[in-house]
């Protein structure tokens, strides 16, 4: 009897905790957005909340790789991603993405046009621009005399143990594609080879791998070259004058992020209002402002200062970014990027 | 054993948590998708066994091999005080043994690194006295240093509940017999400690042997451990299956090294896991 009392008991309490955590969710809409680490000002997400009465649960990630790891094992719902060109196009060919209707997104029309129909998603039906930059070095002007314009620089062993690179496979391998006069995007097993080579040669020379830490590393001083993506250098500039971001001659990486709905998502409607939020003029502005990255909406950057405008890292000027590349999905064949990577990383 | 039904809730959550898990875990390595379906596979092994991730899992267990050898020189005076009849505020010194526990691991870990970088608190009071900066980040002493620290409660709690345990009679005995300082505890102490020392050691050894948090925070990503090296394949590559294998070989090899520890420590008295 006792037994059965406190089974009864239990089942009390599991029908009504079931019935109660079903209350809320009826009551409270929630947006889940997984972005990458410090890639919005923050108090955004508030605003939206207030506004449009939506909950944001926020999550963070440190590379395309582990989004769409998440996003392709499933069991994880997010409404608004914000991959990258390659993976944008990876996605899509993967069916993680559906399409966006861009009637529900009036902002849009406030998107340069430069930015749209890109060869990732040539009808724009899946992405909506976020902000874009390029991949360079990032040097402290006290700590290296000479001039830096080529990526060898990363290889010279006086800076050994003064060198930062990205802990991202494809951002990390592309440097020294790029060094070796390969193209970003190869496909030839010879030249990746190669590179490895190029990486594990330059290994000792180097302090860490790191993600999003670098920022605090250049601004602290803590190395004086790391290769990283230009908002950041225009963040780190901002708090320490003595850096300096320069694009290496060789050329180098030019990259998209766009605001994406995958497949899976579970309010697609709420993720719409968000991403249309994200492209409000003094949202978009804010946003630009707090990361530093570039903006690809037209009347955000009207709003930024000269200074700005012209720093390089910020808006490079078309002879800047000739020699750069966009990347490319590779297909099956990134398997043998990872490969090279983890070989590289174990050695 | 009438209560016996007390323990279904308990068996279904190791089934479903535990049992199950460690099941697909088992499938994955063994398993690869082709486009005949699954087939039977050992080639994630066969990858592991290259000299390259060989070496992966030859540094993982040096470094942690280290640092439980540290732990335990450093932990068992610290378990011998606070087992000590003599020792007055006993307790208070066994809170401070656990209190950075009580904190998050990912925190204290971020805080050594504020601490060992370049320009940071060490390095700035060595410069006070005109030596240095060093280089303490990002290397293995960093990494070792990082583990010692995280694990070390983990020596000094099981050599100390099995170091109180002692009868002091026995002390007083060997004492009585004119056994010296030294003799009693070669002859009694240590002995009668070892239990607790060997569980200590698998203690510290196995979460040590595993973490990818330390070597890449205080390591810089340069050091390739094992847990690093399955954490990439989960993670980025997204190889489930050569990431289950090396999980399989990793959990093997604790298997093998608590067996040998468990056939020293036959009478089970040192807090056991097992």
């Amino acid at each position: 009897m006792k037994k059965f009392k406190i089974s009864a008991f239990l089942l009390i309490v599991m029908l009504s905790i079931s019935i109660l955590s079903g209350c809320s969710q009826n009551n409270e809409k929630v947006l889940n957005v997984y972005n990458w680490g410090d890639y919005i000002d923050e108090s955004v997400l508030k605003g939206f909340e207030d506004e449009y009465g939506i909950k944001v649960n926020y999550d963070t990630y440190a590379t395309n790789e582990d989004m769409y790891i998440k996003i392709k094992s499933g069991g994880s719902s997010y409404d608004v991603i914000f991959p990258s060109d390659y993976m944008i196009e990876r996605m899509i060919k993967e069916n993680l993405l559906q399409k966006i209707d861009l009637n529900n997104i009036p902002n849009y029309e406030l998107i340069d046009e430069q930015f749209k129909n890109l060869d990732y998603d040539p009808n724009n039906e899946y992405s909506v621009p976020y902000m874009w930059g390029t991949v360079g070095i990032l040097y402290n002007k006290t700590m290296v005399d000479e001039p830096v314009d080529s990526w060898d620089i990363l290889w010279d062993e006086k800076y050994s143990g003064q060198i930062l690179m990205l802990d991202s496979q494809r951002d990390s391998i592309g440097v020294a594609l790029k060094k070796l006069g390969f193209s970003l995007n190869t496909r030839d097993v010879n030249e990746l080879e190669q590179a490895k080579q190029a990486l594990i040669e330059q290994k000792p020379l180097v302090l860490a791998y790191v993600g999003d830490e670098v920022k605090d590393k250049m601004i602290g001083e803590e190395a004086a070259l790391a290769v990283v993506w230009s908002g950041d250098a225009v963040a780190c500039k901002r708090e320490n004058p003595n850096l300096e971001y320069v694009i290496p001659k060789e050329g180098s990486n030019l990259w998209f992020d766009a605001m994406a709905i995958p497949a899976s998502a579970q309010n697609k409607e709420a993720a719409e209002m968000f991403i249309n939020y994200l492209c409000d003029t003094g949202i978009a502005y804010k946003n630009t402002d707090y990361i530093g990255y570039s903006t690809p909406h037209t009347k955000a950057k009207e709003m930024l200062d000269e200074e700005l405008l012209n720093d390089i890292a910020a808006y490079p000027q078309p002879e800047d970014i000739s020699n750069c590349e966009i990347f490319y999905d590779l297909g099956e064949f990134i398997t043998e990027y990872d490969r090279v990577w983890t070989e590289i990383m174990a050695q | 054993m009438k209560k016996r039904w007390i323990s279904y809730p308990y068996l279904l959550w190791m089934i479903i948590f535990i049992i199950v898990p460690l099941i697909l875990v088992l499938c994955f390595s063994i398993f690869i998708s082709t486009d005949n379906g699954l087939q039977f596979s050992l080639n994630n092994y066969k990858r592991f066994m290259e000299p390259l991730y060989l070496k992966v899992l030859w540094r993982s267990v040096v470094l942690a091999g280290i640092s439980t050898i540290i732990c335990l020189i450093l932990g068992y005076p610290v378990a011998m005080i606070l087992a000590s009849k003599q020792m007055s505020k006993k307790s208070f010194l066994l809170f401070l043994c656990i209190l950075p526990m009580w904190m998050n691991f990912l925190l204290r870990t971020y805080a050594w690194m504020t601490l060992l970088e370049k320009n940071g608190f060490i390095n700035k009071i060595l410069s006070f006295f005109g030596i240095g900066p060093f280089q303490l980040l990002y290397n293995n002493a960093a990494v070792i240093l990082g583990m010692v620290y995280n694990f070390i409660p983990f020596m000094i709690l099981p050599i100390y509940s099995v170091m109180k345990k002692i009868d002091p009679s026995v002390i007083e005995a060997a004492e009585d017999l004119g056994a010296n300082q030294i003799t009693v505890f070669k002859k009694i102490i240590f002995p009668l400690s070892l239990p607790g020392v060997f569980s200590g050691i698998s203690m510290v050894f196995m979460p040590a042997v595993t973490t990818f948090v330390i070597p890449r925070l205080l390591g810089g990503g340069q050091f390739m451990l094992i847990g690093n090296l399955i954490e990439r394949q989960f993670l980025l590559s997204g190889d489930w299956n050569f990431g289950s294998a090396v999980s399989i070989v990793m959990m093997i090899i604790i298997l093998i090294s608590m067996a040998i520890i468990s056939k020293y420590d036959k009478e089970h008295e040192g807090g056991q896991l097992w």
